[in-house]
């Protein structure tokens, strides 16, 4: 196992130091700038009036109560927004999607008209004060039954739509397939569903939209991820009526939390800066946490039936998936354009087998639009859930051990790269390694034993594993496009005379660290201290173009970037030095910080020196200055991997579970900051136990949402979420300039089916072979009553 | 969120807040914690036209020991109750209920008084002032009455409080012999309103016999709910496993929970009958 | 509806508004006194980014009337350091990577004030409990529960406990 490597000094403070975070001085003494904290002269507050009901014609909307409001300056309806041919907008997934209706809404919660106000409180009365005029219909809310016959046609606005079917698509060989499990010893099927969920950032959305009508100029703050690509995205809906892309500046200033809700455009963005194009005003609008949670993109809701097919003795040979995706109103998911199920089809796992096939269909409903890859590289975790899951039931019928059975179908290490039977050419793993390294943190023998003890007393407790393989960094930009733009990414790095650096990326971290980790990418490959390093991200004035930060992308593509510009920027060094030293460069050797003659170390020229030197006396013939972008077109995507394994402990009586111990063992390639990784590790396993023992958006047939609040929506506290055990192998992309991987996600991807493994693992003697997510003790308590198990 | 306007007056004495409550009428609401009635205010379920806040009135707050019981005052802070330790050594069910109800940042500023005044089954409060058998003191233009715990809880988040008056405190009596209590209940996650929860006290005399049994039920019914038939079969008996199995069926038969996102009435029934008899047991061992 | 006059001490500093009755505490902090370092995140006093200290003790300040507080003490985040440097609280989250997004991490400290001040040698337990009204989405709690440690032992004098990464 490759141990952490740190190839420069503490003080320089490059790869494998974990250096403290450069940002938190400002987040500790309360002086992170949010886009609430942005106060702009003689600015007005927009509030939003929403519709109660999932489908329904608006009849009318009467504004003249709320303009009799103190404070009211106007009501915006989608009629006024149609006068400017602005009442409807793209989805990322081309798809439309209503700014402001006109006739019809579509889900609860849809926006129906803007208040806009000199305060915050004069909008909130404005608001209540709107009287609208509602003809409720009866909404599609179960995506099974979107496609019967006698559905209403969801979408008539769209040309020849005569049903309320969105895309089918297909990965794998079908016949294949098809044929393997035919003659297969042992074929297990599960249905399951991945739960609609929320990201619920503590951070709502919100923007300030402040256009100026003397020099034809709009700043635009706002609550996004991808500053870049809103910018023409706004440039492509604004642009007839002159707003025009340079005269765009998009703020993404500190976020409180992204986790793949801030890279949509909603409607609230798009109506304030209509409000301020019309009035000349500054608008500012922020969501309250029931307007976040019930219109706002969800994510998941994929309804998955997934079989795999082997051998009596546990060789997995085939696996099949087919996909219902819900997606609300309209597709807004934010995936690369030609991937409509994003990545699902990494679902063939980290297991040795050929065939695989995969089918998802797509149908609207009347619920709000999604689905956001919720801190997943785009539909991973449904992904991983099933086929971890189904390994689980396939261990079960062939009456293997689940870690020995992962362990014999692993794909070996020295079989990397490998092709995969959805076409990914995995670039490097070690699973067998990642799974040991579990097995022995966790104890794993003496807890089999354990269970059997306890077992035969009446207690249960259960074991589960995960082996999850994560596919980020998108993207190639053959395959990957968002509306066109390739998925490439960008750093530049320009050195002041002093060495002291500014670093900007089209990345926009929302809490990864990136003002520190950038740094540090720089220090490994120029030398100078991460300390002296300033990041910069998310103003479009300043940044290099770039497609922002989610899909744990940021290290694969920026970070890449980051060192491949330093990388140029060293090249540069190594002329200057050589001037300077008066040898050629061959003569030169390198060393964190500095370039002396082999053989004659004290003839050296530190980094420094060499960057003066490129403003004061430069060679002849060479530009002046030290300064270097580079943007970043991956050769392939990464593929970090992970073993997990959870213990849990289930009250017979009550049906309570207890996670007793969680060891999440991750391969990331090289750590940049072992801290921040770990950290990353952390948060994403609580927000894995989120969906897998509390979290789901609740809708009731008429398409009321039951769970609209954070008193009903269950996001866990400090006390369900437990102690997490961390750990870490290393085997470093062979692609990437500096091995890394990308790491956010992948605990998130993991979590969920370990935790839900253990959960069946412990009442597989009662003969339960499947829970859905999220696995409540109430819902486990009538699984238990339905197969006798608890009086 | 923000509430709709409202006047606010924030008295000094109880008297000038009772005459305030006689002036503004129904269009009065008493701020007490705040804790239930602003957050309904800000998703305007509830919009008072006026607010009396009754946390600038001295003495309302205090936990006492006298004689024969504990007298706590309607403003005393859930906080208060959970560091009492006076409070906490006589009757551990009030450590228990306290980790449970909110946070600690809600238990700053929620009452006990308010707690109750709320009329909600779904706080902790109202089963064990049950269990405990107190009685809640109610101040009025006619001076202050004394309503047995039996007789607080009308129906939905109604109670024996009048528009004109002001719940003020409320009385604990000690129960001889050896004694202990007990609460859970089943929550979500922590803070949340409960599943299910039962809260118990029970008394036993030198040779072990049950000589008091209070046992209160919270949010499986429509009102607070007292375990009556559950306290019957205990009080008098020896506590025998048996005995206490059978006192926690009939609290599960006798609740009327109503399914919800908590769970079903199957489930919440289990749950009763489950808590019922495991708080019985720590209640028991507990006594002294 | 009669606008009221209140006074507040903010972080020590003195201030007097002429307020609606309604407002809410945290717009009271945020929007008339300009400091912006208290977050709302939830609205329904569930989460406690809006925590501060109100006469020492935590709460919710979106669940509290601006009227509330007159003639009171107002702690936010920007009170938390003095002259000497940084509270140990905000050290301790430094050091121990407690905050990702930073968003949750001022209501988080104020909360932890109060804690510590209860009870200066908490077992992790009682720090999971003692923060359980503040929600954190980025860090899984691990390192907030460390960050607390780390300010305890600190303000207690006691030893300092590792600041790095427990990795297996």
């Amino acid at each position: 196992m490759t141990k952490i490597r740190c190839k420069t000094s503490k003080e320089i403070g490059g790869m494998g130091h974990s250096m403290k975070r450069k940002e938190d001085a400002r987040f500790i003494q309360g002086k992170g700038n949010y886009v609430d904290d942005v106060k702009l002269p003689g600015m007005l507050y927009m509030d939003i009036v929403r519709s109660p009901y999932a489908y329904a014609k608006i009849k009318n909307i009467n504004s003249e109560e709320a303009l009799k409001v103190p404070g009211v300056v106007a009501v915006v309806t989608g009629r006024d927004l149609e006068k400017y041919n602005l009442h409807w907008m793209p989805t990322l997934m081309s798809d439309t999607q209503m700014v402001l209706p006109t006739d019809t809404v579509m889900y609860q919660a849809q926006e129906v008209a803007a208040v806009i106000a000199t305060s915050r409180y004069a909008a909130r009365d404005g608001k209540e004060a709107v009287m609208v005029d509602y003809e409720p219909m009866k909404p599609v809310i179960d995506a099974h039954k979107s496609l019967d016959a006698d559905a209403p046609i969801l979408r008539p606005d769209k040309e020849g739509k005569t049903d309320n079917h969105i895309w089918h698509w297909e990965a794998g060989d079908k016949e294949a397939t098809d044929k393997v499990f035919n003659e297969a010893d042992v074929v297990v099927k599960q249905d399951m569903y991945i739960p609609r969920i929320h990201v619920a950032s503590i951070e709502t959305c919100g923007c300030v939209a402040n256009y100026n009508k003397v020099d034809n100029h709009l700043t635009m703050y706002m609550t996004t991820q991808a500053p870049h690509a809103i910018r023409t995205v706004i440039a492509l809906v604004a642009g007839h009526v002159g707003l025009t892309e340079e005269k765009i500046r998009v703020i993404s200033p500190d976020i409180g939390g992204g986790f793949g809700g801030k890279v949509p455009v909603y409607p609230g963005y798009v109506i304030a800066i209509a409000v301020s194009f019309l009035t000349g005003a500054p608008i500012k609008w922020i969501e309250d946490r029931t307007e976040n949670l019930q219109a706002d993109s969800f994510a998941r809701d994929y309804h998955i039936n997934v079989e795999m097919a082997g051998t009596k003795d546990g060789k997995i040979q085939a696996t099949r998936f087919k996909v219902l995706a819900d997606h609300g109103y309209t597709d807004a998911s934010a995936n690369p354009s030609k991937f409509p199920t994003g990545l699902f089809s990494i679902g063939t796992g980290s297991y040795d087998y050929n065939n695989a096939f995969m089918e998802a269909d797509a149908v609207y409903t009347n619920k709000p639009p999604g689905g956001v890859a919720y801190r997943c590289s785009f539909r991973v975790t449904e992904a991983v859930h099933a086929i971890e899951r189904i390994t689980d039931r396939f261990a079960m019928e062939v009456g293997k051990d689940p870690a020995q059975l992962r362990m014999e179908n692993f794909i070996k290490k020295e079989d990397f790269p490998w092709k995969s039977p959805t076409g990914w050419e995995y670039d490097s793993g070690d699973y067998h390694a990642g799974l040991k390294l579990a097995m022995d943190t966790v104890g794993y023998d003496d807890l089999r034993k354990e269970q059997l003890e306890k077992r035969a007393k009446g207690e249960w407790m259960g074991i589960g594993i995960s082996t999850f393989t994560e596919i980020v960094g998108a993207g190639p930009s053959k395959d990957f496009d968002i509306l066109g733009i390739k998925m490439f990414d960008s750093a530049e790095i320009r050195v002041h005379p002093t060495g002291k650096a500014i670093a900007r990326f089209g990345t926009k971290s929302q809490g990864q660290g990136h003002e520190t980790t950038y740094a540090q990418i720089v220090a490994e490959e120029l030398g100078i201290p991460a300390e002296h390093i300033q990041v910069e991200e998310g103003d479009t004035d300043t940044a290099p173009y770039g497609l922002g930060t989610y899909a744990s992308r940021s290290t694969p593509t920026a970070g890449a970037a980051a060192a491949m510009a330093a990388r140029k920027l060293r090249e540069k060094a190594k002329k200057i030095a050589a001037y300077l030293l008066e040898v050629s460069e061959e003569d030169l050797e390198w060393e964190p910080g500095k370039f002396f003659v082999k053989g004659a170390p004290e003839k050296v020229k530190t980094i420094q020196e060499i960057v003066f030197a490129s403003y004061t006396n430069h060679p002849p013939g060479m530009e002046a200055g030290f300064e270097a972008t580079h943007y970043y077109d991956p050769p392939n995507l990464t593929f970090p991997s992970g073993a997990y394994i959870c213990v849990v402990d289930i009250d017979p009586e009550t049906a309570d579970i207890k996670v007793r111990r969680f060891v999440a063992i991750d391969d990331c390639g090289h750590i940049i900051n072992p801290m921040i990784v770990q950290g990353q590790v952390h948060g994403g396993l609580t927000q894995g136990i989120a969906p897998a023992m509390y979290e789901e958006l609740i809708y009731d047939e008429d398409g009321n949402i039951l769970n609209g609040t954070l008193m009903d929506y269950l996001v866990p506290t400090a006390v369900e979420s437990p102690n997490w055990e961390t750990g870490h192998t290393i085997t470093p992309s062979p692609h990437h300039p500096i091995g890394a991987k990308g790491v956010g996600e992948s605990p998130t991807v993991g979590a969920p089916p370990a935790i839900a493994n253990a959960i069946v693992d412990a009442v597989s003697h009662l003969g339960i072979k499947h829970l859905d997510i999220p696995i409540t003790p109430f819902k486990l308590f009538k699984k238990l009553k339905e197969v006798g198990a608890i009086s | 969120m923000i509430p709709a306007n409202f006047d606010y007056s924030a008295p000094s004495t109880l008297d000038e807040a009772l005459s305030l409550l006689q002036e503004h009428g129904d269009e009065a609401k008493i701020l007490a914690g705040g804790h239930s009635l602003i957050p309904m205010m800000k998703l305007r379920f509830a919009s008072p036209a006026h607010l009396i806040d009754i946390n600038n009135i001295p003495d309302l707050s205090s936990i006492k020991e006298e004689g024969d019981s504990f007298h706590l005052g309607a403003m005393t802070r859930e906080s208060d109750v959970e560091h009492s330790e006076a409070l906490t050594g006589a009757f551990p069910i009030f450590a228990d209920v306290t980790k449970l109800i909110a946070d600690p940042q809600v238990r700053n500023m929620g009452t006990i008084g308010g707690n109750l005044a709320h009329g909600d089954a779904a706080n902790d409060h109202p089963a064990v002032m049950m269990a405990l058998n107190a009685s809640v003191e109610i101040t009025g233009p006619e001076g202050t009455r004394t309503v047995g715990i039996d007789e607080f809880f009308f129906g939905f988040y109604m109670t024996a409080v009048q528009p004109n008056e002001i719940l003020t405190g409320i009385s604990i009596p000690k129960q001889r012999g050896k004694v202990g209590s007990a609460y859970h209940k089943a929550e979500r996650k922590v803070g949340d309103y409960a599943t299910a929860g039962v809260a118990v006290q029970i008394a036993t005399d030198a040779d072990g016999k049950c000589t008091y049994a209070g046992i209160g039920l919270t949010n499986v019914n429509a009102v607070p709910m007292r375990a009556k038939r559950s306290e019957e079969a205990l009080v008098g008996s020896d506590l025998s496993d048996e005995l206490i199995a059978q006192a926690a069926m009939m609290a599960s038969e006798d609740c009327n929970p109503s399914a919800d996102l908590r769970g079903d009435e199957e489930y919440k029934r289990h749950l009763v009958k489950v808590i019922t008899k495991r708080m019985i047991h720590k209640a028991i061992q507990r006594a002294k | 509806m009669t606008m009221k006059k209140i006074t507040v001490k903010l972080n020590g500093a003195e201030h007097s508004a002429e307020v609606e009755p309604r407002l809410l505490l945290v717009h009271l902090i945020r929007e008339n006194l300009n400091a912006t370092g208290t977050h709302i995140g939830c609205d329904t006093s569930n989460c406690g980014a809006c925590t501060i200290l109100l006469n020492g003790k935590s709460v919710k300040s979106c669940t509290v009337l601006a009227v509330q507080a007159d003639g009171k003490e107002i702690t936010t985040v920007e009170g938390l350091a003095t002259a000497e440097g940084l509270h140990p609280l905000q050290e301790g989250f430094k050091e121990n990577h407690g905050l990702h997004c930073g968003f949750c991490t001022p209501g988080m400290m104020l909360r932890a004030v109060e804690l510590l001040e209860n009870n200066p040698n908490p077992t992790e337990e009682e720090i999971r409990w003692g923060i359980s009204g503040n929600l954190c989405r980025c860090t899984g709690y691990n390192n907030i529960v460390k960050a607390i440690q780390y300010a305890g032992a600190k303000i207690r004098g006691d030893e300092l406990p590792s600041t790095e990464p427990e990795f297996v």
